[in-house]
């Protein structure tokens, strides 16, 4: 060490010093750093790396394949396939207008929309850019390669069948859950059990790399419906037809296994295409009106009531009732037939469907066992399909009735029923006396079918019912040629809103069953405010029942239960 | 004897003559130094930038700027470097003014000046200014300085020091401040003085407190609970210690740091390179680079110890010092046990202006070190 130049001794060991002074500093600093370094660096090793593995590793669900829903034959009825989802963290994100416009134009959406849905300023972290879009389309996106979108693996959900099978299976919503019909009603078991993958992203929440899966997504099971795909085609087909020539206002049909009570096919009027955009379906037309909506199903109650008399043996089939003269005072209420049929037995008074014919029969019933009866037709009752929103109708109890009430019930008035529960109760007729469940799934383990009557009485309206379907009767135009078919017309005034009955709007109904010497199957057609004229139930229900159960019992490889060779009953215009 | 750096030697004999690096004024020990610090940057910028040659070459051509002003500037005998001390740093304080003009019209913070072709800070070069400004005043007269000389000298430091707060830029102004407190340092301040200065700027913290920028305040209240925000402000501090104890012992290799390569780590290239380093080459790494750091600041506290007049050894004490001050805060900084300030890792982060500052100081200490006559004449060198 050498002082400066005309420096004194003392000015010298100042500065020396202050050199080893800054030397001290810079050296404390120095362990300073390096303490803070081993810190770091060996004591707080293990739980730094650990927050760092934290930040970069990350588990993200996988989603699981939804559940197939098939129909009985194995048809597919409604399937998802993969898709992919654009969404977008606006922190993150960066392009050029010129990118964002091709952005918006592949995704094929406004420009400034998805200005808006990109601008950091709304503070989230995460927009929906686009959902669903085809994979081909999202590979051209991720092309871009802009930082801060994302792409999810997702499914679509497709129904083949469309607006045919669109009520019984409902829909999902954008997240694959079911909202209405049977994807609601089966969703968990559909919807399977989403996975989880642990995944290696950077900063910015891009996806790096995938180390593993965690667990595998549980893809859904299938459904298995009970549906028929080739018949619900055809009654789809056949009841928007009737629907538009009449100009109803809507319609609903049922086709029943007999036996089983299996659904072969449920449709109804207006439709709805599931496929399309959710927007434009309006919310009348997404209901399974056959199920959830009831009505007053008028004369094809009657048999009911004949029935429940047979049963009690207060009448038989051949006893003789007087109708004259076509009008009858009930509790000071007219109950009027639209003939004088004169004098009839009780098979006539079906036949003719007489309402005081069957108000006589009803009145001699004591009121409990005839609600009993009723009751245990399904009446009252929910079906037990599993259906969302199924209605139990209205059976009113025969404690709260009069000797009125008691002969309105007998011609269908002052109750209501679904199209479901009606269709179920006449399988009792076809299936001698035994009312089997309705399923709309293909059902393995069967309940068995409980008896609602004895079998002679089933057999013994059936065949009554048989004689509706001639000539003589009010359901010619449902005959089908080659079979035996039993059933019943209901032309049913509406209720009107303000109380009472309506003079021009009717419901137009038919149920029946063939072939009638052993019922296989079981349909009801109900055509609702027919306008175009006809509205009786014998001429705008019944060529529907004619058309669909043909064509039916042709598919199923039914035998022809009829000899004859020439037809016997002329069809109506135009049908064949 | 008069000593004239441009004597022609080659009358002496060889074992006479002064090496060839003495001959053109460098240093052995500080380029090696320097060098090695180079390499590093090269290693880790690779890293940290991603993989990206282009950031090397822009690096490389920065690197071969500096290091060519360095050498200018080795050869300026610090008895010219006195003596345009003065209109060096009136020309920088015009300068600073300018800039404070051009931001006025500019709305906002301004801190380059655009000459068309070239663009630079001037604050930058108030960082050497100051101390020479500083050194030349006070070396004038013996030491210690007088009270009037003291005030004097306070003033020199305040007036860049203020035009570059006002830019704002409080990093610099804190650093060129630094570099002129230095000066009046070795200069001999009493300790008194320091005391008492001490105690008033702990009086003033309040003061200052509320004279501090928003986001100046937010710094320092990240620093003492990094925790309350660590999505936000408290983001830099957290990820930087994660990527650095994550590195453990021997680090998890060249390439193979997640927290910097994920993007978790920000400004990775530039002020938080050391946990680049630290994540990668782990505690070993981080030892190695102070032990260069080490190395090269003996090197220039040696300088400071053998220069022979005041004026060198005023300056070289100052551009010792702040070089140490860049190194402790910058480091200090990511490992979290300063307050985050934007200042870079000396010669290792990437950025441009500063390492031009940085080694044009090593060309002063150059300077000062290769033309001492003694050390020369006494062939220690």
């Amino acid at each position: 060490m050498i002082s400066a130049v005309g420096e004194s001794n003392e000015q010298f060991k100042e500065y020396a010093g202050r050199w080893w002074f800054v030397l001290g500093l810079l050296t404390l600093c120095m362990m300073v750093l390096v303490g803070r370094s081993v810190e770091l660096q060996v004591f707080n090793h293990q739980f730094l790396k650990h927050q760092g593995d934290l930040r970069h590793v990350g588990v993200v669900p996988v989603s699981a394949h939804r559940g197939k829903v098939l129909d009985r034959q194995g048809e597919l009825l409604a399937l998802s396939t993969p898709v992919k989802t654009v969404s977008v963290n606006p922190k993150e994100f960066q392009a050029t207008p010129a990118q964002i416009a091709q952005l918006a134009n592949l995704l094929g959406l406004d420009y400034k929309q998805v200005l808006a849905k990109v601008s950091p300023d709304s503070g989230r972290n995460f927009v929906y850019l686009a959902r669903r879009i085809d994979p081909a389309l999202a590979e051209q996106v991720q092309a871009l390669n802009l930082p801060g979108l994302d792409f999810q693996r997702e499914f679509r959900r497709y129904y083949p069948g469309g607006e045919v099978t669109s009520h019984v299976l409902g829909f999902t919503n954008i997240d694959d859950n079911g909202q209405e019909g049977l994807e609601l009603a089966y969703n968990k078991w559909l919807r399977g059990t989403a996975g989880q993958r642990r995944v290696i992203h950077d900063g910015k929440q891009r996806i790096i790399e995938d180390v593993e899966d965690v667990r595998a997504a549980i893809p859904g099971k299938d459904l298995v419906l009970s549906i028929d795909q080739r018949l619900q085609y055809l009654a789809y087909r056949e009841l928007k037809s009737a629907v538009l020539r009449h100009s109803a206002k809507a319609g609903s049909l049922v086709l029943l296994d007999a036996k089983s009570g299996e659904v072969l096919a449920m449709v109804n009027q207006p439709s709805f295409n599931p496929n399309g955009s959710r927007k434009e379906v309006q919310g009348s037309a997404t209901r399974n009106r056959a199920v959830t909506d009831s009505f007053e199903p008028g004369s094809i109650m009657k048999p009911f009531a004949v029935a429940c008399a047979l049963e009690l043996g207060t009448f038989r089939p051949e006893t003789m009732i007087d109708t004259n003269p076509g009008t009858m005072l009930v509790a000071g209420n007219v109950v009027r037939d639209i003939h004088n049929y004169g004098v009839l037995d009780v098979s006539h008074v079906l036949q003719k469907s007489s309402n005081v014919g069957v108000t006589k029969i009803a009145l001699t019933l004591p009121s409990e066992r005839f609600w009993g009866f009723v009751n245990g037709l399904g009446f009252g009752d929910i079906a037990g399909l599993g259906f969302p929103g199924e209605t139990a109708g209205k059976l009113r109890n025969y404690k709260n009735w009069g000797q009125f009430e008691q002969a309105t019930l007998s011609f269908g008035y002052g109750i209501s029923v679904s199209v479901l529960q009606m269709a179920r109760a006449y399988a009792a007729f076809a299936n001698d006396g035994l009312l089997p469940r309705a399923y709309l799934l293909k059902a393995e383990n069967q309940e068995a079918p409980q008896r609602a009557m004895k079998r002679e009485t089933a057999v013994t309206v059936r065949t009554m019912l048989e004689h509706v379907v001639s000539r003589e009767g009010t359901a010619l135009r449902a005959s089908v040629p080659g079979y035996r078919v039993a059933g019943k017309t209901g032309t049913v005034k509406k209720s009107s809103v303000a109380g009472g009955y309506t003079e021009d709007s009717y419901l137009s109904v038919f149920v029946g069953m063939a072939p009638a010497s052993d019922p296989r199957l079981v349909m009801i057609v109900m055509i609702d405010e027919p306008s175009a004229g006809e509205y009786y139930g014998g001429s705008v229900a019944a060529p529907v029942f004619s058309k669909v159960m043909s064509g039916a019992l042709r598919l199923l490889n039914i035998a022809p239960d009829q000899q004859e060779t020439v037809p016997l009953l002329e069809q109506g215009v135009g049908a064949i | 004897m008069k000593f004239d750096p441009r004597h022609n030697y080659l009358h002496l004999n060889r074992q006479q003559r002064p090496p060839l690096l003495r001959r053109l004024h460098l240093d052995f020990l500080l380029l090696a130094g320097l060098g090695f610090l180079a390499c590093i940057a090269f290693l880790i910028l690779f890293s940290a930038g991603g993989q990206s040659s282009e950031l090397l070459v822009r690096q490389m051509v920065r690197l071969l700027i500096a290091g060519g002003v360095m050498c200018a500037i080795a050869q300026i005998p610090p008895r010219l470097l006195n003596r345009y001390s003065p209109a060096f740093y009136i020309g920088t304080v015009v300068l600073l003014l300018a800039v404070l003009v051009m931001g006025e019209i500019g709305k906002g913070a301004q801190r380059w000046l655009d000459l068309g072709i070239l663009r630079f800070q001037p604050s930058e070069f108030a960082k050497i200014a100051t101390p020479m400004m500083v050194a030349w005043y006070l070396a004038e007269h013996p030491l210690p300085p007088s009270w009037k000389r003291l005030a004097m000298a306070g003033g020199l430091i305040l007036l860049p020091t203020l035009m570059i707060a006002k830019q704002p830029d409080l990093g610099t102004a804190l650093l060129v401040a630094a570099a002129g407190a230095a000066v009046v340092f070795f200069a001999g301040l009493s300790w008194r003085i320091m005391l008492g200065m001490a105690g008033a700027i702990g009086a003033l913290l309040p003061a200052i407190w509320y004279n501090l920028h928003g986001y100046q305040r937010d710094r320092i209240r990240t620093f003492l609970d990094p925790e309350a925000d660590p999505l936000g402000k408290g983001y830099h501090i957290i990820q930087s210690k994660i990527a650095i104890g994550s590195g453990g012992i021997f680090g998890k290799g060249w390439l193979n740091g997640t927290q910097a390569r994920l993007d978790f780590l920000p400004e990775s290239s530039t002020d938080f390179i050391f946990a680049v380093l630290a994540e990668e080459f782990g505690l070993f790494g981080c030892l190695s680079l102070l032990a260069v750091y080490l190395l090269i600041i003996t090197r220039c506290l040696f300088i400071v110890l053998e220069a022979q007049n005041t004026y060198s050894r005023l300056l070289s004490g100052s551009l010792t010092l702040t070089f140490f001050v860049y190194v402790f805060v910058n480091i200090g900084m990511v490992i979290g046990v300063l307050p985050v300030v934007g200042v870079p890792l000396p010669l290792i982060s990437y950025g441009g202006t500063s390492m031009v500052t940085l080694l044009a100081g090593f060309g002063i200490l150059m300077s000062i070190l290769t033309h001492n006559k003694r050390l020369l004449a006494g062939g220690s060198l």
